[in-house]
Order: C-alpha cells, then sequence, then structure tokens
C-alpha cells in the first residue's frame, strides 16, 4: 500500500514538473501594528513555508511589514465584475444609512 | 453581437478617459491584454536579465561598502522583476511559458544590457545613466491604466532612486581621483551614454505601437519625450563629474528651452536587437544555465512539499 502511493506521488511529481511547477500565491502584507493586511502581489514557491520566506525577500526588503500572510491563489474566490450592478446597486437607493439622511436643527450638539 | 462589442470597447476607453485603473478580471479588448503581455514581460526580463552584467563586479568591487551597495542593488533589481512577472500572470499567462519566452529568444529585453561591463566604472556608469534613462521611463508608468502594473511601479520607483545615486557615487568618487580613475569614468560615460539613449526606444516616427499606448494610458510619454527629458537632466549632472557626453552636437537651444543633441546610431540599435549585440548570445546563456542548472532545486522542492503534505493527510487520518 505504502509503495503504491509512492508511486503515484512520483508519476504526479513527474507530470507537475513537465509543466514545470510551484504554484502561485498571493502575498498580504501588515506594515504596521494597528492596520490590516494589504495585498501586496503574488509570488511562486514549493509550499507555504517557502511562500512565506520568498515573500520575505521579494516584499518587505525595507521594513514594509511585520506580518505576512500568504494563501494559493487558487484557494481565493473573487466576485465578478460583470456581476457587479447586481451586487452593489442594491446599496445605493438605500441613503437612508448615511447619518446625513437625518434632518435634525444645527443647534443640536454633539450628535 | 457586433454592436456589444462596440460598446464594450467605448465602455472600457471611457474608464480609461476617466482616469479609473482596468483591473485583471474587467473586460478588456485583446489588443490591450497582448500590449501588457508584450511590455510588462519585457520589462520584467529586462529587470532580471539586467542582473547580469551588475553581478559580475560584485565580487570585484573594491571594498565593502561598495559590495554591499551592489549585492543590495540587484537584489532589488531581481525583486522588480518578480513584481512584474507577478503583474503580468494576472493577465492570464503563467510564469513557465514567459521564461520559455526569455530562453527560447523569442521575448526581447532592453538591449542595453547586451553590452559588456568592462571597468569599475561601468557600474558608476549603470546607476547613473542606466538607471537614470529607467526612472525616466518607469515614473510615468506609476499610473499606467493597467492596476496590478501601475502597483509593482509604484514599488520599483520607490527603489531605483538608491540605484541611481549609488552609481553616482561612484562616478564622483572617481572624478576626485587619479589622472587614471578620471580616464577611467570619461571612457564608462564614452561607452553607455548612447546606449542609454537608446534605451527610450526607436523615434517616435518609427513607434507605431505609441499611439495606441497613449490612447489606452499605458504610455504618458513619448520615446522622444523621455529622451529629451533625460539629455536635458544629465547635461547638467555631467558637469558635477566633470565629464563630458560624447556628442558634439549637444547644445542649449534658447527657442525650445532644451538641449539638442546629435542623430543616434539606429543601425546600431536594430543590430543589437535583433540579437548581434556584443553579449547577446552570453546573456541569453547565462540565463538557460541558470534555468537548467536550478532544475533539480525546483524538482527538490516540489518533492520535499508533497511529502510533507502526504505525512500531514496521514496524521490526520492517524488522529
Ligand atoms: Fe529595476
Ligand atoms: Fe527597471
Ligand atoms: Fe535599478
Amino acid at each position: 500500500m505504502n509503495t503504491c502511493a509512492h508511486e503515484h506521488l512520483n508519476t504526479f511529481t513527474q507530470q507537475k514538473n513537465m509543466k514545470s511547477n510551484w504554484p502561485l500565491w498571493e502575498v498580504f502584507i501588515r506594515s504596521k501594528q494597528g492596520l490590516s493586511h494589504k495585498h501586496v502581489g503574488s509570488l511562486h514557491a514549493a509550499d507555504e513555508e517557502m511562500a512565506i520566506q520568498n515573500a520575505r525577500d521579494v516584499y518587505t526588503r525595507r521594513n514594509e511589514g511585520i506580518s505576512i500572510w500568504v494563501v494559493e491563489s487558487k484557494h481565493i474566490t473573487a466576485s465578478n465584475p460583470d456581476e457587479s450592478e447586481s451586487l452593489y446597486d442594491p446599496a445605493n437607493d438605500k441613503v437612508y444609512r448615511h447619518p446625513t439622511f437625518y434632518d435634525l436643527p444645527d443647534s443640536l450638539k454633539h450628535i | 453581437m457586433k454592436d456589444n462589442h462596440i460598446s464594450l470597447e467605448d465602455k472600457f476607453q471611457a474608464t480609461i478617459d476617466a482616469e479609473v485603473k482596468i483591473e485583471p478580471k474587467d473586460w478588456m479588448p485583446d489588443k490591450y491584454r497582448k500590449t501588457l503581455i508584450r511590455q510588462i514581460s519585457q520589462h520584467a526580463h529586462s529587470e532580471i536579465v539586467g542582473m547580469l552584467p551588475e553581478g559580475r563586479w560584485i565580487t570585484r568591487a573594491p571594498n565593502l561598502r561598495r559590495k554591499v551597495a551592489l549585492l543590495a542593488k540587484v537584489q532589488d533589481e531581481a525583486g522588480h522583476g518578480l513584481y512584474l512577472y507577478s503583474a503580468c500572470e494576472t493577465l492570464g499567462i503563467d510564469r513557465d511559458t514567459l521564461f520559455e519566452q526569455l530562453h527560447s529568444g523569442k521575448a526581447k529585453y532592453s538591449s542595453i544590457f547586451n553590452y559588456p561591463t568592462i571597468s569599475w566604472a561601468d557600474i558608476g556608469a549603470i546607476g547613473w545613466l542606466v538607471d537614470g534613462a529607467a526612472i525616466m521611463n518607469q515614473v510615468p508608468l506609476c499610473r499606467c491604466s493597467y492596476g496590478p502594473y501601475a502597483r509593482a511601479m509604484v514599488r520599483v520607483c520607490k527603489e531605483e532612486s538608491f540605484h541611481q545615486r549609488q552609481g553616482f557615487e561612484i562616478l564622483l568618487t572617481l572624478s576626485r581621483g587619479t589622472d587614471e580613475q578620471k580616464r577611467m569614468l570619461q571612457n564608462a560615460i564614452d561607452r553607455w551614454w548612447w546606449p542609454s539613449m537608446m534605451m527610450f526606444g526607436p523615434s517616435d516616427g518609427d513607434s507605431p505601437n505609441t499611439q495606441q499606448s497613449m490612447k489606452w494610458k499605458i504610455k504618458r510619454f513619448t520615446n522622444d519625450e523621455l529622451r529629451q527629458k533625460f539629455v536635458d537632466v544629465c547635461y547638467e549632472q555631467a558637469k558635477v563629474l566633470n565629464v563630458t557626453l560624447p556628442d558634439p552636437d549637444i547644445k542649449w537651444n534658447e527657442e525650445r528651452g532644451h538641449y539638442d543633441f546629435g542623430e543616434i546610431n539606429w543601425d546600431e540599435f536594430w543590430n543589437v536587437v535583433k540579437g548581434n549585440g556584443p553579449c547577446n548570445k552570453q546573456r541569453l546563456n547565462a540565463r538557460r544555465k541558470a534555468w537548467e542548472d536550478g532544475a533539480w532545486v525546483r524538482e527538490a522542492a516540489v518533492a520535499y512539499a508533497e511529502k510533507k503534505a502526504a505525512r500531514k493527510a496521514n496524521q490526520t487520518k492517524v488522529a
């Protein structure tokens, strides 16, 4: 059983190597404490450990970050720009979600 | 169908005219995508091949201060190549295909890197003139209409100014040195000036894609506009170094408010583009060799990653 699994792994490796190789990772960096991680770009690495190390070398050569996230690109699901109308338009007519919608006298303070 | 297509393109142009960035998943004309893939990949290849002429001098740097600076600069160029490959991949082409295009000679890179670095002064001249010309080209690209390219260029430009300053400092030191050092300095400028001028590409009249690229706001200035800026800036900076630019026709033109300059040797330019420069073969061979010699490392890393993943999966199963 072990041998079988091993063989399977080998063919898998060979196939992958022919097309070559390392998966693509998206890199997110927290530039300083108190800010959220921000997408900075992508890179190729064999695994998550290498992805972090490469991200350190590629994207933080000048103290640009204090924390790195890497996510394999294939795991990211993105909204479709063609559907942006149906996704975001409903918010347009809901002006009552904004504080300026409410009519209050100027004399009213601290509100 | 046809009408629909036209309106998509109009909408696209309107977005660009409004200075709104185009992002990877947005609709874009095929030609826009192709133009960007060509331009960004050429740019990426240039950063990577550009490490070779300077890399040669890392072990020959005259002192430790120069050595760490050059090492950091060359490492930055690797980083620039990687930011740009990553931006290029968002257009739907993968990294291996890009490498293949470089290694097969199908893709181009900046011809300047096909010239040899024969003295230490060349490292200074590259920093001043080659990085200087690159900065001239790259600053407007920070406002390029394609989001990932523009963002990559912002990072690149932030890093470039150190490159140019370290180059100028090398030259400044030589300019205050012995007669032999001064000769070495002037000789480097003599060899690097014209190839640097060629970095801006063919004259506007011979650059058929410029109009479309300007309309799409990929380019913000024409080749000749940028080249003129470069001459104006360099002429003044050369005075600080006490060197002469090897162009007897450089002369202030009161009317234009710019320096006039001599004719570029376009035969040389096209000859190097076609692969016949002094180092074209050497550069490509070095890249191919690096790729082939690195194959076992890439394979080993994948095998190790798979082994680790398998072990982890096994452990979870047991648990
Ligand atoms: Fe660079
Ligand atoms: Fe560059
Ligand atoms: Fe540079």
